[in-house]
């Protein structure tokens, strides 16, 4: 039958194998030595200019890193890491100096073109074609900040944005430039002693995004970074730190992409997100990082720690995330609730394929009065992956009128694989009110069958079903995520029907 | 696993361990797997936050140590515990009372046994060493800490047995005492065993004598239920309010069993349940329901592990937690869906009910699933009273504490309702009611 080729292609086509962004940029890179140590340190720091505050902060947090475990409570296994035998820096080799976009070397910007990531304003201005095979070039305006191996090789739109008073470049240009901005919100959220990969990450990242929104701006454009792990054996560690002052709003959009590698490479981001009175914060990521080949070899392992602060009144924080790459995501974006009136949300759709293995979920921390929370979380696993959502609601015995509404769902396709759900909600006054709800369970066989009688293919009719249990998250997304995350979802459950 | 290190009191125990073992029913082979069931406690000591399934119900912090074995009851210590029991007695029911952890037959009612019951003290059936039954009675998971430590101490316990094809009219009722002369320890463990299509009733429930404050109530309970069998379980946690009460149940369901088990607790002052729920056989039946009444300083642990090993099984949780005061409602409920048990239909819902700005509710709804034609949920919920409702019956003239009272008796009525027994309904509704009365 006709059918059954076509069928086959179509499987073909989407196969985890065929992760889209696999290819590799040959490029000559200035790499620190590798392993970790207080010279790595301070070899960073030098290769930064940094100021001295930075280098000891960084020392500081190298030495307590070395007191600590790393921790096994998440449903993840892997081999032990050697921390010794990763590079710590690795930045592509720079010709001279840059005064425009076009000196960046054509190889990387070959790359993101690649990606569709545009880095020439000129070119979205004109409105040039998309290049072929890659997500559609944005309508709207984007600023762009990308990240490639260790450090920012490009920011898109920096003048347009220095008219609005938004600052957005570079963490480490940051540290030089805006110290006092730098000094006084860094690690505030997350403490240098948070947690084991917080803390590698304070001592060794390298570069970054750093947004400052000046009091009752609303950002002009989206702002977005994308990260891109390129050279062998590195390890990548940014670190995000983003401000949004009284009355102010920005949305930011994060990517991520790296090459196919029969090696597991380390990604250990911290993002910081601060907003003060009436302020608010999206941040959007669509995570795609090398998930490993279908025998479950490879891949990225992305152990995450990002926390929003809901510092002032009325302010809100917003995480959307879609989680479809990597072989081992370990990740909580979390919000604190410390502002009265204050709100937080997380949307989350992850993805688990092949011999994937996802350990993320939310904190929602109620420390103000009449905060309020929601938590949207998807899970889908497909193939030999396992699915976990971990998540944290609780109310402090001052969060009087702490509000909370939490569905996580998981949907199952073949039967290898697992989700889990493992939610706490801890009241601690009696005016919370919390509601959870989780389900888990596979595509109805009713539903599939009504669709494909009605002369939808298998595949088609798993889509249309997906689809329609994402949407909640989806929405939320950016347009031009959304459209870049519907993709991506199909090319995750590949493979993973019948 | 954290290291731990050992304590004053933990070390204090080892040498109360030694000095009385001779006095702990069982030798030989029983011997060595109390001994070790002791090491792997001592290996661990008392469960505290860092431990996960402890994380709310941290034993160094509120139990501080394991307090000496309770001396055999003498007398008076029988008659203060007759008195507590007369004064919480079922109509109806066959009692075995177990008073300051040893049986004691001149309260119990072992006369006229039905056709195919069998009730045996377990000193006894250690003592005369059957291996196989021994052997089930010490088979416990020694992982867990407080379980491994109930079965190194576990001085007396009964053992019911029920022949394949009894179907018993009368209850069994399990009551253990205190009787209260010094703050000690009780340790016990009982066994029930059901055969196939049978049908039981076992109520247990758990009292302080006139007199009893700050001991201790280890129990053990392992069920294993046959094909086609049915038990209906009811347990009630009466004890003193400085009283700590830990103890766990271990059941396995055979194929089209039948398991139906409500918990009450309203008394006792930090009490942990651990129940262990097997689905061992296809097409077998779990309702597992529970009602945390609490006020004062009182915590009140339910941790309840269900386990789907085989397909086409079906469980149903409902738990309600009443928080009154400065109390403490825990509960940890982990629904697991093994790669085989295809076809599983679990839910579980968990509600609690905060009446005071300093009470505390932590909820853990667990779903583990490794199996994909399932269909699984869970929900949680934490508030206050309605207002409105409130409102509603204040305005038509009922008093504050009775408006409270009833919407509080409707919030713990879906729990208490699944009980299938009448009689034992009226029980728990009467000990809901009293907890009522005792706050307005």
């Amino acid at each position: 039958m006709p059918a059954v080729q076509e069928t086959v292609e179509r499987v073909r086509r989407i196969d985890v194998d065929q992760y889209r962004y696999g290819f590799e940029t040959q490029i000559e890179s200035d790499k620190a030595p590798k392993g970790l140590s207080e010279d790595t340190v301070r070899f960073i720091s030098a290769k930064k200019n940094e100021p001295a505050w930075m280098l000891e902060w960084r020392l500081e947090a190298y030495r307590r890193w070395l007191t600590m475990t790393e921790p096994t409570w998440a449903r993840v296994d892997y081999p032990k890491i050697d921390y010794q035998d990763i590079y710590y820096y690795s930045a592509p080799k720079p010709k001279k100096t840059l005064s425009s976009i076009d000196e960046i070397d054509p190889e990387i910007l070959k790359t993101y073109e690649k990606l569709g990531i545009p880095l020439r304003e000129v070119a979205i201005l004109e409105g040039v074609e998309p290049p072929p095979g890659g997500p559609p070039s944005p309508s709207r305006k984007i600023a762009v900040d990308a990240v490639f191996d260790s450090v920012s090789v490009a920011t898109t739109f920096q003048k347009e944005l220095k008219a609005a008073g938004v600052i957005f470049m570079p963490i480490s240009e940051a540290i030089r430039e805006h110290p006092e901005l730098v000094q006084k919100y860094l690690g505030t959220v997350v403490p240098t002693s948070d947690n084991y990969f917080a803390t590698l990450n304070s001592a060794v990242f390298s570069d970054g995004s750093f947004v400052y929104v000046p009091p009752g701006v609303r950002c002009p454009m989206e702002l977005s970074t994308y990260f891109r792990i390129n050279e062998r054996n590195t390890g990548q560690f940014e670190r995000t730190l983003i401000i949004a002052d009284k009355g102010s709003y920005v949305s930011y959009l994060e990517g991520c992409t790296a090459p196919q590698r029969d090696e597991n490479q380390l990604h250990a981001a911290v993002v910081e997100l601060v907003t003060l009175d009436d302020a608010e914060i999206k941040y959007s990521t669509v995570q795609n990082w090398y998930p490993g080949n279908s025998e479950g070899k490879g891949g990225i392992y992305n152990f995450v720690t990002k926390r929003g602060d809901c510092r002032g009144k009325n302010s809100k924080i917003s995480w959307t995330q879609v989680e479809t790459g990597s072989a081992i995501t370990w990740k909580y974006p979390s919000c604190i609730l410390r502002g009265d009136n204050s709100s937080g949300e997380f949307y989350s759709i992850a993805i688990s394929n092949g011999y994937q293995q996802v350990d993320s979920g939310t904190k929602m921390i109620h420390l103000g009065k009449n905060t309020s929370s929601r938590i949207i979380s998807k899970g889908i696993a497909a193939g030999r992956s396992q699915n976990t959502y971990r998540g944290l609601v609780s109310a402090h015995r001052k969060a009087t009128g702490a509000r909370n509404y939490t569905a996580c769902d998981s949907l199952l396709i073949g039967d290898k694989c697992g989700a889990h759900t493992v939610p706490y909600v801890e009241a601690k006054n009696s005016s919370a009110t919390f509601e959870h709800e989780a389900t888990t369970s596979k595509i109805s066989e009713d539903v599939l069958f009504y669709c494909i009688q009605r002369g939808l293919s298998q595949e088609e009719a798993v889509g249309l079903v997906v689809n329609g249990f994402v949407k909640d998250v989806l929405q939320q997304l950016p347009m031009e995520f959304a459209v870049e995350a519907q993709k991506l979802i199909s090319i995750s459950l590949e493979g993973s029907v019948g | 696993m954290n290291v731990v290190a050992k304590t004053e009191t933990g070390r204090a125990l080892g040498d109360a361990f030694a000095v009385v073992r001779d006095r702990l029913p069982g030798k030989g082979k029983i011997a060595d797997q109390r001994r070790e069931a002791f090491e792997a406690y001592e290996r661990l000591g008392l469960p505290h936050r860092r431990i996960e399934d402890w994380k709310y119900t941290d034993l160094r912090a509120l139990m501080r140590e394991v307090l000496p074995l309770a001396p055999a009851p003498d007398a008076a210590a029988l008659n203060r515990a007759a008195a507590a029991v007369e004064l919480r007695a079922i109509d109806g029911v066959r009692r075995l009372v177990l008073v300051d952890g040893a049986f004691a037959p001149d309260l119990s009612d072992l006369g006229n046994l039905d056709k195919g019951l069998s009730i045996r003290p377990l000193r006894e059936v250690l003592d005369a060493g059957d291996a196989a039954l021994s052997a089930q009675a010490f088979a416990s998971d020694t992982s867990n800490p407080m379980i491994a430590l109930n079965g190194a101490m576990a001085t007396d316990g009964v053992v019911i047995d029920i022949a394949n094809g009894t179907v018993l009219a009368q209850p069994l009722h399990i009551v253990h005492v205190a009787s209260g002369a010094t703050p000690t320890a009780m340790f016990t463990r009982s066994l029930l065993r059901l055969g196939r299509d049978t049908g039981v009733t076992l109520v247990e429930s758990y009292l302080a004598g006139d007199g009893a404050k700050a001991y201790q109530t280890h129990d053990g309970l392992i069920v294993a239920i046959g094909d086609n069998a049915r038990l209906d379980h009811v347990r009630l946690v009466e004890d003193s309010v400085d009283a700590f009460n830990i103890s766990s149940a271990t059941v396995s369901l055979g194929a089209h069993a039948h398991f139906n088990t409500f918990g009450l607790t309203s008394g006792g002052h930090v009490s942990r349940y651990q129940l262990t729920v097997t689905c061992a056989g296809e097409g077998s039946n779990v309702e597992t329901n529970g009602v945390n009444l609490i006020n004062g300083k009182q915590h009140a642990d339910t941790t309840l592990f269900m386990d789907h090993a085989v397909p086409h099984c079906a469980s149903r949780e409902i738990f309600r937690a009443v928080v009154d005061d400065r109390a403490h409602s825990v509960f940890q409920g982990r629904i697991i869906v093994r790669p085989d048990a295809q076809k599983t239909d679990a839910k579980m819902m968990t509600r609690a009910l905060l009446l005071s700005d300093d009470a505390e509710a932590d909820n853990k709804p667990e779903l583990e699933i490794f199996a994909d034609d399932v269909t699984c949920g869970h929900g949680a919920t934490t508030g206050a009273l309605d207002e409105s409702l409130l409102f509603y019956m204040r305005a038509r003239g009922l008093p504050e504490k009775e408006a409270q009272a009833l919407l509080i008796q409707a919030f713990v009525g879906e729990a208490i309702e699944t009980i299938a027994s009448d009689a034992l309904r009226e029980v728990a509704i009467a000990t809901a009611q009293r907890w009522l009365q005792a706050r307005a």
